[in-house]
């Protein structure tokens, strides 16, 4: 079975109705028995860091999350998702996050001209190999919205980079069993139906 | 490259997508959640839809609706006309809607926009806002801002009511020039460069489109961040893939 967290982040009737585009069923659960048992997990979230680990916090999941990453199933984060699972984050006054990936959350830095959230179709330069992005060109468009971004330790995890108000930021990276993407995979067109499409197929490794 | 957004926007009656003509009342165009995915396999970068009566009528938006697009798009879109409360907004979010717009109810209780954005986050807020050429030195912009499809002043500058509704949490700006509303020959650039200048969030211009160039003129002198149309393709002059490759010719960064 394919779990969606729901943690009080948002967006899950979105991530559920685009598996059910590509032919897969998924429950949505805040069980922690149901998240442990699920074959696969997808992380989802819009919204702020803060409220987003307080949501997981408050509903007694953060150790749910964290043990499912190390069961060698495959598991997705997708936006505060992704975020969240790195060390911390900058927002609401710098906030403690899972650290599954070694790294932070950086907040954009506002310029002239530059419009903070950065919110749209962007391009995704892939920059290593892998199963979730069979089948999709890089430079593939994907769908963003959001005003931090990540900041990774490890130079080899990033598998696709986006450059945005001067800087160039992993928009996809993965380690093991753990993806994670900044854009919205399942608002993201044809491209990003693929992308899920691709998770739903691989075995984690 | 962030690409320059192309949004179609669906006026929505009774079910119908409907479009406005002077002195004959409505047409019916055909059904949303068709026409939405049609839209979609072209190419749409987002879609919006209005309950062009829901206000009016001070009934809910059509969930059933919200939730048949969810089913067949997978890009973002919002849904506005018709929000009253915060609650109406949690349902729509979850009817799948990425973003909610809100407009009048913005106007007389700009508290709306604060709590939504606390709720759902500034991304899912948009406001949606009628604006319309002024001599009237109260408005130093030279544009007011109007409800009920210009019929009513409400007093305030249009940039300024961009600046406020920023600071207290909106996501975007959907910015609607009333003077250009129907005539087919532009978008305000005038009023887009400056509510786009003064904000530091994204600002869809709506309202003029005839022609491809008019697109280009208003995402590159006019400064949006997103083009909104809707005769323009509803009417069959253009598709979606026409716009945008005329877009690309011109040098704009778009999705493909």
């Amino acid at each position: 079975m394919i779990v969606i967290v729901d943690y009080n982040a948002g967006n899950l009737t979105s991530v559920q109705l685009a598996l059910r585009a590509v032919g897969v069923e998924a429950v949505i659960s805040r069980d922690p028995a149901v998240i442990a048992d699920a074959e696969r997990l997808i992380f989802p979230g819009v919204g702020a860091a803060g409220s987003a680990m307080e949501g997981l916090r408050d509903l007694g999941l953060t150790q749910a999350v964290i043990d499912f990453t190390q069961t060698g199933k495959p598991f997705l984060g997708i936006c505060i998702g992704c975020q969240i699972l790195l060390g911390s984050s900058e927002e609401d006054g710098g906030t403690a996050c899972l650290g599954i990936f070694p790294g932070r959350v950086a907040a954009f830095t506002p310029a002239p001209g530059v419009k903070i959230p950065h919110m749209g179709w962007n391009a995704v330069r892939f920059t290593r190999d892998h199963a979730v992005l069979q089948g999709l060109p890089t430079g593939s468009h994907f769908y963003f919205v959001h005003g931090y971004y990540p900041q990774l330790d490890d130079p080899t995890s990033p598998l696709g980079v986006t450059d945005y108000a001067g800087v160039t930021f992993p928009a996809i990276y993965a380690r093991g069993n753990v993806v994670a993407c900044q854009f919205h995979a399942e608002k993201s067109g044809e491209a990003g139906l693929r992308l899920l499409k691709n998770f739903c197929a691989w075995d984690g490794t | 490259m962030l690409t320059k957004r192309l949004i179609i926007c669906l006026d929505v009656r009774n079910r119908k997508v409907t479009k406005g003509v002077k002195f004959a009342g409505n047409v019916d165009l055909g059904d949303p959640v068709q026409m939405a995915a049609q839209y979609y396999r072209d190419g749409v970068d987002e879609l919006v839809f209005y309950d062009i009566m829901a206000s009016a009528e001070n009934r809910p938006i059509d969930i059933g609706m919200v939730r048949d697009v969810a089913r067949e798009v997978f890009i973002p879109f919002s849904v506005g006309g018709g929000i009253r409360n915060l609650e109406d907004m949690r349902e729509v979010l979850l009817a799948g809607a990425e973003k909610v717009s809100v407009n009048s109810l913005a106007v007389r209780n700009p508290g709306i926009i604060r709590d939504g954005a606390r709720a759902f986050g500034n991304q899912c807020v948009v406001l949606g806002m009628d604006a319309r050429r002024s001599a009237d030195p109260k408005y130093p912009s030279g544009y007011e801002v109007v409800i009920q499809g210009g019929r009513t002043p409400v007093g305030k500058d249009a940039v300024a009511w961009a600046i406020e509704a920023e600071k207290i949490g909106a996501g975007e700006i959907c910015l609607n020039s009333i003077d250009a509303d129907g005539t087919k020959v532009g978008y305000d650039l005038e009023l887009t460069r400056k509510v786009s200048e003064a904000v530091g969030i994204p600002v869809i211009a709506s309202g003029g489109a005839g022609t491809p160039q008019h697109l280009m003129d208003v995402l590159t002198v006019g400064k949006a961040d997103a083009a909104l149309v809707a005769s323009m393709v509803h009417y069959g002059t253009y598709t979606v893939g026409a716009i945008k490759s005329e877009m690309a010719k011109a040098g704009l960064p778009v999705r493909i």
